[in-house]
């Protein structure tokens, strides 16, 4: 997390100059000068960057140059939205990813095994801000269902906004669950499928078939388990895409998440939101891994027994 | 059968929810969301458009451009100064009466270091109060335009900014967040509702309102959702999902205009778009002439403006939505005149024989330095002029970047050839003339001077005879026109998709005034 703030640092002196965006057209060379001196833009970037960890480990990511409220204020507002979103497509692509990818690969020749076999080829290739304006323009524009962007419905508990209370809150957040979950749903089905078709050739599920268990039993507890310890693994580093593309998808939607406001700062040039949100993100990478990690003690005891 | 019931009521229930309010519902939106509620902190497009609903200023402009009381019901000029008779019987939004002390207040906080309309409000060098409902607008000698400077600088309450410790606008080295950021008390004609940034801003018409028998708007309450895709904002306008986009992108009007239910307005902005060449340098920076600057003959900066063809570039970059012209101040600007705003001719030929009787008859090299998300088609602008530069021999080295990176190079004057859109606040030309004209313009990144341009900027500073002044301002820009500093390409054109039902007259200032929007 240090290499990133400390990358992610050196980088923003080639976003652009922040004080023109702060003052108007108006404004004097004079006044330009005095406002960078103000904020220390001058000073040498290594200078610049031991004021802002020094603030950082003191609990002051400091005040956005563009809304001019806490960085770390807006970050907690916004980050319900982020974390239900991405919430909300890992479960889609989990369910429905694991569900297909083990019916394709135990009715492999079936018409449905195909179709679902070609369509995720378009979800692993498109990019994610057109399958967002697809979805818009069939079920906005066309069908007119679903809103077209935007967060409405969303109830405030006081610390936490949330849209999974309301009806409107979850028509509002289907379609960019949607197109967030359908690059790792594809993967997820491919994987599972691959897997599954590898276990079913494997002594042990012919050995199940013959002291004739049941076939449901067959399929999601002695195969699907065996498949988990890779599929875990991507679905860990996957998490981390999700947020990571979040910022597509969220700026297609105008959800109003960290992504967008990540977008927005860039746009701006408002460091002090970049610098905590690029950290913010590699902290929530080293949590997924940790329990990614984790996971595969639960799910496959050769790893929980190995050590002893 | 009684839950098949209850279904049914229910769904009737919900489906009908919306429509039960007789209330105008104006559901409008646009790119980006004001920064700030505090009205002299952000000199910044969609924060004045919000801000201007609940904050009123001495005078205002209608959607014809017009000036029109706001605050002030009158106003007469001295030899040093402005008295402006405010209106009576105005109060602020949590009851405070509208005085001459809050004028007072307003113009001090404007004038702050910390102020980002510092510059619009110098021109005042202080207020002096006469009565309760008369104030005094000193200036430093006369000064003939300063209503026209006037209309964005919004008056507060100065006890409400007393009470809530915001007399001062935030400063960049604050280091908390101050109470105007989030809360606004005005006299304007909307309140400031429930806000949730980036999401929804809901404004309700303000009861008493001072205008609210006066003009013919009739909407209720305002529904202000930001969206910054594009595609996603038409998608919204389409599905019926709001009533008015803002800046509607000029590839998607045909869309909204072949649509059921909905259409389209255009206008030409107060925005010009030009290329300034750099004639003050001995040597240019990205040039392969060595020891001198091409642009310091005449004659090359003229085959640059013959050569650059605007009529192909409204035609096929801007598809029609663009005025070629020959100035970089558009109409509806005083100065502006049909004569002057005349677009240079194509002349190809011409343009040849110039650079070879300059002695660049192989051309030579150059960057064009070009922003690539700032105006419309600011990129493919460029692209297409280094292809018709070629044809005379100059070989363009386009560097299309961020907005953010490339302002800052004609800030440094680190540029040769520079793409730069300028728009006129107080529709008058000393605004021009004074950023990017004077030999020392803030943005006068050309390097160019003309003594007698100079006494003319000063001159229409302080001339109160408006014949006189507006000969002189003709003069300036004749000069201008012959020696040609910059490449005037067009004035931009406006464009506002809407339903049907609305009507919203159009302004170039690209300002939403709801005070004369109907609803059907």
């Amino acid at each position: 997390m240090a290499a990133v703030s400390a990358i992610s640092f050196s980088l923003f002196n080639f976003v652009g100059d922040p004080v023109n965006n702060m003052v108007g057209q108006d404004a004097t060379r004079e006044q330009r000068v005095e406002i960078r001196q103000q904020l220390g833009l001058d000073d040498p970037v290594l200078t610049q960057y031991t004021r802002f960890i020094g603030n950082v480990l003191q609990g002051d990511f400091g005040l956005s140059y563009r809304i001019k409220r806490p960085v770390s204020t807006l970050i907690l507002e916004r980050l319900p939205a982020t974390l239900e979103l991405v919430f909300v497509s890992a479960l889609i692509a989990l369910v429905v990813g694991i569900g297909l990818g083990v019916y394709t690969g135990i009715k492999r020749d079936t018409w449905i095994s195909r179709i679902v076999m070609s369509v995720s080829l378009v979800g692993v290739s498109l990019p994610t801000f057109i399958i967002g304006i697809a979805l818009i323009y069939l079920f906005a524009v066309h069908l007119r269902w679903l809103p077209s962007s935007g967060r409405s419905g969303a109830i405030d508990l006081g610390f936490w906004k949330t849209s999974l209370l309301s009806v409107d809150g979850w028509r509002a957040i289907v379609l960019p669950a949607i197109t967030l979950s359908l690059f790792q749903l594809t993967m997820i089905l491919r994987l599972v499928r691959a897997e599954m078709l590898e276990v079913m050739r494997a002594d042990y599920i012919k050995f199940a078939r013959a002291r004739g268990l049941a076939e449901r039993s067959i399929y999601f507890v002695h195969a699907l388990r065996n498949t988990l310890v890779p599929v875990i693994t991507v679905i860990g580093l996957n998490i981390g895409g999700l947020i990571a593309y979040s910022v597509i998808t969220e700026t297609v939607f105008q959800w109003p998440g960290t992504g967008l406001m990540f977008i927005q700062a860039v746009d701006f040039v408002d460091v002090p939101i970049m610098a905590a949100y690029l950290i913010f993100v590699a902290l929530l990478f080293v949590v997924i891994n940790l329990i990614v990690d984790i996971l595969y003690f639960v799910v496959d005891p050769r790893i929980r027994l190995g050590g002893s | 059968m009684q839950t098949r019931k209850l279904f049914t009521v229910s769904l009737i229930a919900i489906l009908t929810a919306g429509a039960v309010s007789a209330e105008n519902v104006l559901r409008w939106t646009s790119q980006g969301d004001a920064l700030t509620m505090d009205p002299h902190s952000q000199n910044e497009g969609p924060t004045m458009a919000m801000n201007g609903q609940f904050y009123e200023a001495l005078v205002t402009r209608d959607e014809a451009m017009l000036l029109k009381p706001e605050l002030a019901s009158s106003w007469t000029s001295a030899a040093d100064g402005w008295t402006f008779k405010l209106r009576k019987g105005v109060k602020f939004h949590d009851g405070a009466d509208f005085t001459a002390e809050d004028v007072v207040f307003s113009f001090n906080r404007a004038k702050h270091e910390a102020s980002d309309y510092k510059e619009q409000a110098k021109n005042v060098v202080s207020v002096e109060v006469i009565d309760d409902y008369t104030v005094k607008l000193l200036t430093d000698g006369p000064n003939p335009i300063l209503p026209n400077q006037l209309s964005d600088l919004f008056i507060m309450d100065s006890g409400w900014a007393k009470a809530n410790n915001v007399e001062n606008p935030q400063d960049f080295a604050g280091k908390e967040e101050t109470f105007a950021v989030r809360n606004a008390n005005g006299t304007g004609p909307f309140v400031l509702g429930s806000r949730a940034p980036d999401e929804m801003t809901v404004l309700t018409r303000n009861a008493n309102w001072w205008g609210n028998d006066m003009f013919p708007g009739n909407v209720d309450k305002i529904e202000y959702r930001p969206i910054s895709n594009a595609a996603t904002r038409v998608a919204a306008l389409l599905s019926g999902e709001v009533d008015f986009v803002l800046d509607a992108p000029l590839q998607d009007l045909k869309r909204i205009e072949a649509a059921d239910g909905l259409q389209v307005k255009t206008v030409a902005q107060i925005r010009s778009i030009f290329f300034g060449m750099d004639q003050g340098v001995d040597e240019l920076r990205s040039s392969n002439i060595k020891g001198k600057n091409p642009f310091k003959d005449a004659r090359v900066r003229e085959a640059f403006n013959l050569s650059v063809d605007k009529k192909a570039i409204q035609r096929v970059v801007m598809e029609g939505l663009s005025f070629p012209t020959a100035m970089i101040t558009p109409p509806g600007v005083l100065g502006n005149t049909p004569e002057l705003d005349e677009s240079y001719g194509f002349d190809l030929d011409r343009a040849k024989s110039l650079m070879a009787d300059a002695g660049y008859g192989d051309g030579f090299e150059i960057q064009l330095d070009c922003p690539n998300n700032r105006y419309n088609n600011d990129e493919k602008i460029c692209q297409a002029a280094v292809a018709m530069l070629a044809k005379i021999g100059v070989k363009v080295k386009l560097d299309a970047i961020p907005k953010a990176q490339h302002f800052p190079k004609i800030q440094k004057r680190v540029t040769d050839f520079y793409m730069l859109g300028w728009g006129v606040s107080t529709l008058d030309s000393h605004y021009v003339f004074s950023y990017l004209i004077e030999s020392k313009g803030s943005w006068n990144g050309t390097g160019y001077s003309n003594a007698r341009v100079d006494e003319i900027t000063k001159m229409i500073a302080s001339e109160t005879d408006i014949p006189k002044r507006t000969a002189l301002i003709d003069e300036a820009w004749t000069i201008v026109k012959s020696e040609m500093p910059y490449v005037p390409i067009h004035h931009q054109v406006l464009a506002w998709g809407m339903s049907d039902n609305i009507d919203i007259p159009i302004s170039s200032d690209d300002r939403l005034r709801p005070r004369f929007v109907v609803m059907k």
